[in-house]
């Protein structure tokens, strides 16, 4: 769908608690749009709780719960049953938890439900941190990132939630990202209009989590596209496609950028560039990088 | 707005629920309208949907709660929008 033909309403208000350049609620005014008012969101501890402002205020113009750090999926199913019994089949349920909330303290609740069916969006942004307790280290950090709990750099590579659903074969699993809204858009609408449960990540660069520059949110991205570093694709009843950039990537179209286009701009990794470059990790994310699209196209590319 | 008599803290939707956000502006996005072609790319990233657009999709800057980011400036492929220091506020 063409810009011009996405909505004009807004249900996330002006004047919230989001910093400057943020990109959750650049994701969440396009969700938002997609899904429409008759919405009934979940939203464990992260960025977003906090966003919602203060008592006896908040910004959402939509329904919103809060819960407990782990309990997002749970919440959710709870929320869907009661719709449910109340046989409001209009209303769409969506959980919104940050990468902390997904892929490791609500991994449990997460996994449960999908293997339930319940009937519902489970929509995690991801900014690759815990930012909302001040950016520590989660599953989702890359490697060699800085954070407050890997200050020489995170020693692990991130692992692949999406990877992790798609294991759970539900209806609909999808990657995107908020520099791509026709994609994002498009995505959240058919997870609308399908029954049982849907995956959706939405990678989110953070300006002070990631260290830079707070005009440049969406430019981060889309580098981080560009070099393969996130991707953009989606399964639909198990069938997998790599959309848009990712999709020219995974066909050899075009050849991948290095990551160091994407890291170079950001502060958290500036330890492999200052005093001297760190040529040795330089190299492991490259490589590490080459590993996973080869696996991609193994796994997912036309044979 | 419709009140709910619930025993739990509820909160309600408001406008500015942390105020005129625009005072944390150290920048300020100036639009030029005659450069402008409407391709709405700064009304979709801006983060605070601060920029307003219009039946015929031309854009404004609501200054009330813009937070200077500078997102709108580096989304606009035709640089119709360029930030400028903030004059410092008078005593
Ligand atoms: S991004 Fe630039 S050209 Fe596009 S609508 Fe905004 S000001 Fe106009
Ligand atoms: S500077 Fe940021 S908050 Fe202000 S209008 Fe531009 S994108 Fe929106």
């Amino acid at each position: 769908m063409a810009l011009k033909d996405f909505p004009v309403d807004e249900c996330l208000l002006q004047g919230n608690a989001s910093c400057p350049g943020c990109p959750a609620t650049v994701g969440l005014r396009m969700v938002l749009k997609a899904l429409g008012k008759k919405t009934f969101l979940v939203v464990p501890a992260c960025c977003t709780a906090v966003i919602e402002s203060l008592y006896p205020h908040t910004s959402f113009d939509v329904p919103v719960m809060n819960i407990a750090f782990e309990a997002a999926a749970a919440g959710a199913s709870g929320v869907e049953a009661a719709l449910r019994q109340q046989g409001r089949s209009d209303i769409t349920v969506a959980a919104w938890a940050g990468d902390g909330g997904t892929y490791d303290i609500g991994l449990q609740a997460l996994s449960g439900a999908l293997e339930r069916g319940t009937n519902f969006i489970y929509i995690c942004y991801n900014n690759q941190i815990y930012s909302n307790t001040g950016i520590q280290r989660s599953g989702a950090t890359p490697y060699a990132a800085w954070t407050t709990t890997t200050v020489s750099g995170k020693t692990e590579f991130r692992k692949e939630m999406g990877e992790i659903v798609l294991a759970h074969h539900i209806p609909y699993v999808a990657q995107t990202c908020i520099s791509y809204p026709e994609d994002l858009y498009g995505k959240i609408q058919k997870a609308k209009s399908i029954k049982g449960p849907k995956y959706i990540e939405i990678l989110a660069p953070c300006p002070p989590g990631w260290r830079f520059s707070m005009d440049k949110t969406i430019e981060m991205g889309r580098l981080a596209v560009d070099t393969g570093a996130w991707s953009l694709w989606e399964c639909e009843n198990d069938v997998m496609t790599f959309n848009g950039k990712s999709k020219l990537l995974l066909e050899k179209k075009v050849a991948r950028k290095p990551i160091e286009d994407w890291i170079k701009y950001q502060g958290r990794f500036s330890h492999l560039f200052k005093p001297e470059r760190d040529e040795e990790r330089l190299k492991a994310i490259e490589e590490h990088t080459d590993h996973l699209w080869e696996r991609y196209r193994k796994c997912y590319g036309k044979i | 707005m419709k009140k709910y008599p619930v025993e739990t803290s509820l909160s309600y939707p408001k406008k500015g629920a942390m105020g005129k956000t625009g005072s944390w502006r150290v920048f300020k996005p100036i639009l030029d309208k005659k450069k402008c072609v409407k391709c709405l790319r700064c009304w979709i990233f801006c983060p605070e949907g601060s920029i307003h657009r219009e039946k015929d999709d031309s854009v404004s800057i609501d200054y009330d709660f813009c937070k200077g980011c500078g997102v709108c400036a580096n989304e606009c492929n035709v640089k119709a929008i360029i930030m400028e220091r903030e004059e410092a506020k008078k005593k």
